[in-house]
């Protein structure tokens, strides 16, 4: 993985207040991301189950396609969320989610990603996220 | 604070705990309608740059609203999941400035509700997001099932 590359996933995530709130982290292998969503109180929507809050399942993986985008394209500023469609499979339950995005499709204006995040098992997705996103240079 | 099982709507919906870490706040309730909003705070900016609030918190007022219109439109208090949440982004929030959202419950099924939504910063009639979701109605707790 190239430096400038770590470099600008390092900026986005320590400077965008939204991704400590969640307290969202990644780990990286190589040019192979992960984000994880360290399970907290305040990420649980429904109590009595307890389920996590669909919300904060959906900001985490937008985040986690803005950070995979902020490695294959670093130097750009953060992309604009242009639109995104949720799918929920599984009640999130209280504890760990991890997610992992593909760039289905990065053009000069407009890039296609997916994610999928997951907790017990990655064959067992408890949500996936498919957004388009608009691709800024430097101004 | 009374208990989450037996609070009456309008309080339950601020009690769960990301609506509560959020600073949701309920602005109005009626039959199939909801109006929810968050405050903006520095902690919930997206864009470091400008100071716009996240659209994560965007998408979870929405979630949380549609929640709401949902259950207002049934009169009790049930149990749902959301199936799908469609959103788009058609500008960015005015900076430094929070989000209201009102949702329609427009139809209910015995096992689905449609819901729409739309999102504002300062004048109602000038969006920040429209967005579209279903949801699966009288869910059971199955915090186990795989």
């Amino acid at each position: 993985m190239e430096d400038t590359a770590i470099q600008s996933l390092d900026a986005f995530l320590q400077k965008v207040p939204y991704v400590r709130f969640l307290g969202m982290r990644v780990e990286l292998a190589g040019d192979e991301m992960t984000a994880v969503l360290p399970f907290q109180r305040t990420l649980i929507g429904n109590p009595i189950l307890p389920a996590l809050h669909g919300g904060a399942l959906g900001g985490f993986m937008e985040l986690t396609a803005l950070a995979q985008l902020s490695l294959a394209q670093p130097g750009r500023r953060v992309p604009k969320t242009i639109d995104i469609t949720i799918e929920y499979l599984r009640s999130g339950r209280a504890q760990d989610t991890y997610a992992r995005a593909i760039l289905r499709k990065v053009g000069r204006r407009v890039a296609n990603v997916q994610v999928e995040a997951w907790q017990d098992s990655r064959a067992q997705p408890i949500a996936g996220l498919t957004g388009h996103f608009l691709m800024r240079n430097e101004d | 604070m009374s208990d989450f099982n037996t609070a009456p709507l309008p309080e339950r919906m601020l009690m769960a705990p990301h609506a509560d870490a959020l600073g949701l706040s309920l602005v109005s309730i009626e039959k199939g309608r909801g109006t929810m909003s968050a405050p903006w705070r520095e902690e919930l900016v997206g864009d470091p740059e400008t100071g716009v609030i996240a659209s994560g918190v965007v998408t979870a007022l929405i979630d949380h609203t549609c929640g709401l219109a949902i259950n207002s439109a049934m009169g009790e208090l049930t149990p749902i999941a959301t199936l799908d949440l469609r959103i788009d982004y058609l500008r960015p929030a005015a900076p430094r400035t929070g989000v209201t959202a009102e949702a329609h419950a427009y139809r209910l099924t015995r096992t689905i509700g449609f819901v729409r939504a739309e999102a504002w910063d300062v004048e109602r009639g000038d969006l920040v997001a429209t967005a579209q979701a279903a949801f699966m109605l009288n869910t059971r707790a199955q915090p186990l099932k795989g």
